[in-house]
């Protein structure tokens, strides 16, 4: 029996290592990669919270998030395929054309 | 009270004649033009005679309600008329006069581009003055009261081209208003104290109230405030300086508006408001003593003028004088008595002095006229009878309302008297001064006096805005003589002879009326029912009547005196003038300069606001403090935007540090309302 | 107490995944622990009983989608992360908030959030439970998925394709005169 405020706190955590790791990082793809972490991190909350109410739909919803990450990540990285084409860098701090 | 329905179209008629000819003036022609200002004023006028034919004492006073106005609380003020006597005189003194100088300006305004924009706003002034005279209110009097001022501005500043005239017609607007503060102060407290300004209502409030005898009461502060509107208004000191320099407007409006109505208003205003003098009597001393003194005061300054208009403004300032006299001593049926037949001789006068400057193509200065009885012989007459009832000769009009005034203040103190009696031996100097020097002797002017005509402030010398016209000043139009010969006087057409007989005959026969007290009597159901004893015209005793006419020997004799001594010098003895001029010096200087009166008001008043504005308003305040703090925002805007916009860096990852961070005061907020 | 355990070494692994991503400078290894954190993931959600989705986990997350990164990495060839100084907000501001956010929210999480403590496998979530309410309650988001997917797929194709590939398959007309523009539109 563990509480169910322990699952929700590692989610937190997850959660927030994406975060830190999407401000820290300066490769695009490492920054795609802390996205991915994020998104994991909440789908065990979802599941976390499924189980504890009881209802299905939880995991139901990772599910679809799971369906939207995969699309997410073949756009982004055909995007970042072709960013990398044009401007010969992955370095994030680079890509700043929209700089006022 | 009876209503009378037909009492609202007097005031209309003429409105709708300003409307008309506002309007439509610019593209219609001038006889259209004409048709519509002679017509409705005319109609006012014969409406007014007929009402007047239908008057009867004993359904006096009519009334009638035309619409609801102002309802607030208790207090409530109508569009309402009102006619009684008193109202009666005025109304018949100015639609008739009004209608004869609409006459005469047909005449005299004819070739002027803005034709009918003067008819128009004669017809509006008709308006006002006709709203002021038939109110039943102090509200309504107020709108009849400011609407000639503004009536009056336009008027003066008829050729608004021309910067003394603008200036003249702002002088006018703004020394008006100085009074008419004094007016609304007046009306505050009549609201406040009374609750209400309608005229039978508020007089039978103010009936029952004791006189004060001790000190300075509401009735006495009412009464000098009313003063001040007044004083504004009717121009006595120390507020007349407007109306000399009004005489930069058109001959017909110096006669009609600064003459005969319009600057009567306060007198009427006074009368009107008799009830609160009688009961006030440190107020009706004010007021008696501003209109002796300014009497003397400008009857001296017109003794040195040399412009024929300023003249006769002096002296309608100078006659003012004398109606207040008359309202300070009680005698309101004497100074109202007075009042009409001044309308009389001054708007006569003042008619007949255009006629001759139009005859003398634009020339204003008396040293450059002379000899003009022979090409004017209709002017000369007619200008000549009102001189004789200015100066008060026997049997003409002036004489018998000056002499009752005189007689009232005689009665009242003799200092009044005094000074009454002064002034009538130097008006009649100084009128006669100017009949001399107009009419007498030998034409003085010539082709030299054409050069000056591009100076002159009258009628023909002003066309038009464009340089151009300078050279058409010779052409007149139709109704008019055809040729214009330079230098060669002449005489004016019918159209500007006719008033000026018709004026004549009143100036002559006019006085008539108050012949045994005829005129007094007729007026006692206004003034009499709500005398107090105290202030009540003393009854007749039987050996009074030796004192009357030793009275009435002395003014003719003053008057005689007066015409001697203006004989003397300007028609005898042509250089004694200028030698008693040169020997009296400094006074003589100042004299002629109107005692420098303007110049002080400028230093003490006008100067100092003018630069109190510039600096102080403008400069410090708006520009500084007002544009400085609008500037000041607009700068602040644009340095926040400025640092604002290093957020937009194109950087990925500040976005999201930026989001982090908002992220983190969103949870806490929710956090912290979570726990509370 | 078992529960305890696996609960606790699982997180580990996750924890360890988690930060080794961040602490790599190289993307493949960060790439690699994030394959660790999917895999004690699908643990956790085996403990509270969803099989299916750990299942899913691992074939289409770990299995599928990290190897698209790691053929992407390997594509691009992208090397160590250069140190470049791009941005003080990110470190100054999000650094501090993230890490105050997510104590705030472990605290509460910890001491005021009324939650019950779940046994092992608390919801049970096999393939005829997650089918039974894919297909009649979730029937319609299930069909938009499929058709997501497909613009996905379609999207990817396009963006990542070489330009001259693009060009090939679209080749430049030659300006027509103008008579035959009528004929215009239906070539190609």
């Amino acid at each position: 029996m563990v509480p169910l405020s322990y699952y929700l706190v590692l989610s937190g955590i997850l959660f927030a290592c994406g975060v830190l790791g999407f401000l820290i990082k300066r490769n695009i793809i490492t920054i795609f990669l802390s996205i991915e972490l994020m998104l994991n991190g909440v789908n065990l909350s979802f599941v976390a919270f499924a189980a504890q109410w009881h209802v299905l739909s939880g995991q139901i919803f990772v599910f679809f998030v799971m369906v939207v990450a995969a699309a997410e990540a073949a756009v982004g990285l055909a995007i970042i395929i072709a960013v990398y084409r044009t401007r010969e860098t992955l370095n994030v701090d680079q890509v700043n054309l929209l700089k006022l | 009270m009876t209503p009378n329905k037909y009492l609202w179209l007097i005031p209309m008629f003429p409105l709708a004649g300003a409307a008309i000819n506002g309007f439509f003036g610019r593209h219609s022609s001038k006889r259209a033009i004409t048709a519509v200002a002679l017509t409705l004023c005319g109609a006012s006028f014969g409406l007014a005679v007929l009402i007047a034919a239908g008057f009867s004492s004993a359904s006096a006073p009519y009334y009638f309600d035309l619409a609801h106005w102002l309802r607030s609380g208790d207090f409530q003020v109508d569009f309402s008329f009102y006619l009684d006597q008193l109202s009666l005189v005025m109304m018949l003194v100015v639609t008739g006069v009004g209608f004869l100088i609409h006459i005469y300006s047909v005449g005299y305004m004819w070739d002027d581009d803005g034709y009918y924009r003067f008819m128009s706003y004669l017809n509006l002034f008709m308006f006002f003055m006709l709203t002021l005279v038939l109110a039943k209110n102090y509200l309504m009097m107020f709108i009849g009261w400011e609407g000639v001022g503004l009536a009056s501005y336009l008027l003066i500043g008829f050729w608004f081209t021309k910067d003394s005239a603008a200036s003249a017609g702002k002088k006018a607007f703004i020394v008006n208003r100085i009074g008419d503060f004094g007016f609304l102060i007046a009306l505050f407290l009549l609201i406040k104290h009374f609750g209400t300004l309608d005229y039978p209502a508020l007089f039978s409030k103010i009936q029952p109230l004791v006189p004060e005898t001790a000190g300075v009461g509401l009735l006495t502060s009412i009464g000098i405030l009313l003063m001040v509107g007044a004083a504004g208004k009717s121009a006595q000191i120390p507020l007349y300086v407007w109306l000399p320099d009004a005489m930069e407007g058109p001959t017909p409006v110096s006669a009609l508006i600064h003459a005969a109505t319009m600057v009567t208003a306060g007198v009427y205003m006074v009368a009107r408001s008799h009830i609160i003098f009688e009961r006030a009597p440190s107020a009706s001393t004010v007021v008696a003593v501003i209109g002796t003194l300014t009497a003397l005061f400008a009857a001296t300054i017109g003794i040195a003028q040399t412009d024929i208009k300023k003249v006769l403004a002096y002296s309608t300032v100078s006659q003012l004088g004398y109606m207040f006299m008359a309202c300070g001593v009680g005698a309101f049926s004497a100074g109202i008595f007075h009042l009409m037949t001044h309308a009389f001789f001054k708007g006569l006068l003042f008619l007949a002095a255009g006629s001759v400057i139009h005859g003398i193509g634009g020339e204003q200065d008396m040293r450059k006229m002379g000899g003009l009885r022979t090409y004017m012989p209709w002017t000369f007459a007619t200008m000549g009878i009102a001189t004789l009832a200015i100066a008060g000769i026997p049997p003409l009009a002036g004489f018998w309302s000056k002499d009752e005034i005189l007689a009232r203040a005689f009665d009242a103190n003799w200092v009044y008297w005094l000074i009454g009696v002064i002034t009538a031996f130097i008006t009649s100097f100084y009128m006669f001064r100017l009949m001399y020097m107009t009419f007498g002797g030998d034409y003085r002017g010539g082709p030299a006096a054409h050069d000056v005509r591009h100076e002159s402030a009258d009628a023909h010398a002003m066309h038009d805005k464009h340089a151009k016209d300078e050279l058409a000043h010779d052409t007149h139009g139709a109704p008019h003589h055809g040729e214009h010969g330079h230098g060669e006087p002449h005489e004016s057409p019918w159209v500007m002879l006719g008033p000026l007989v018709v004026l004549a005959i009143l100036s002559l026969f006019g006085g008539f009326i108050g012949i045994g007290d005829r005129f007094q009597h007729f007026l006692d159901p206004v003034f009499k029912a709500a005398a107090e004893p105290g202030l009540q015209e003393p009854v007749r005793e039987a050996g009074e009547n030796t004192r009357e006419y030793l009275l009435m020997g002395i003014s003719v004799a003053v008057a005689a005196l007066g015409w001697f001594l203006a004989w003397l010098l300007y028609s005898s003895r042509p250089q004694l003038p200028a030698r008693i001029a040169q020997h009296l010096g400094r006074l003589y200087t100042a004299v002629a300069n109107k005692y420098y009166v303007d110049e002080l008001y400028a230093a003490v008043f006008v100067n100092p606001l003018i630069n109190g504005s510039t600096t102080i308003l403008w400069h410090d305040i708006d520009q500084g403090a007002i544009d400085g703090t609008v500037n000041a925002s607009a700068d602040a805007a644009r340095h926040i935007s400025d640092e604002l916009r290093h957020m937009q860096s194109g950087n990925l990852r500040s976005y999201a540090g930026w989001v982090a961070a908002g992220g983190a005061v969103v949870i806490a907020y929710m956090v912290w309302m979570g726990i509370r | 107490m078992l529960h305890l355990i696996l609960f606790l070494l699982f997180g580990a692994f996750c924890l360890a995944g988690a930060v080794n991503l961040l602490a790599q400078s190289h993307p493949i290894n960060s790439a690699l622990s994030l394959i660790v954190v999917m895999a004690s993931l699908a643990g956790e959600y085996l403990l509270l009983g969803a099989e299916f989705v750990a299942i899913i986990q691992v074939i289409v997350y770990a299995g599928a989608i990290m190897v698209l990164f790691i053929f992407v990495i390997m594509m691009l060839n992208a090397g160590r992360e250069e140190v470049t100084r791009g941005s003080r907000i990110a470190i100054l501001l999000g650094v501090p908030g993230v890490i105050t956010g997510s104590l705030l929210v472990g605290w509460v999480l910890l001491f005021h959030a009324n939650t019950v403590s779940v046994p092992i496998g608390a919801e049970h979530g096999g393939p005829t439970q997650i089918a039974r309410l894919l297909f009649h309650e979730f029937l319609l988001p299930f069909e938009v998925t499929s058709v997501l997917i497909l613009i996905a797929i379609m999207g990817a194709v396009v963006l990542a394709s070489k330009p001259e590939a693009v060009a090939k398959s679209h080749p430049p007309q030659p300006p027509k005169e103008v008579p035959e523009l009528v004929g215009a539109g239906k070539e190609h």
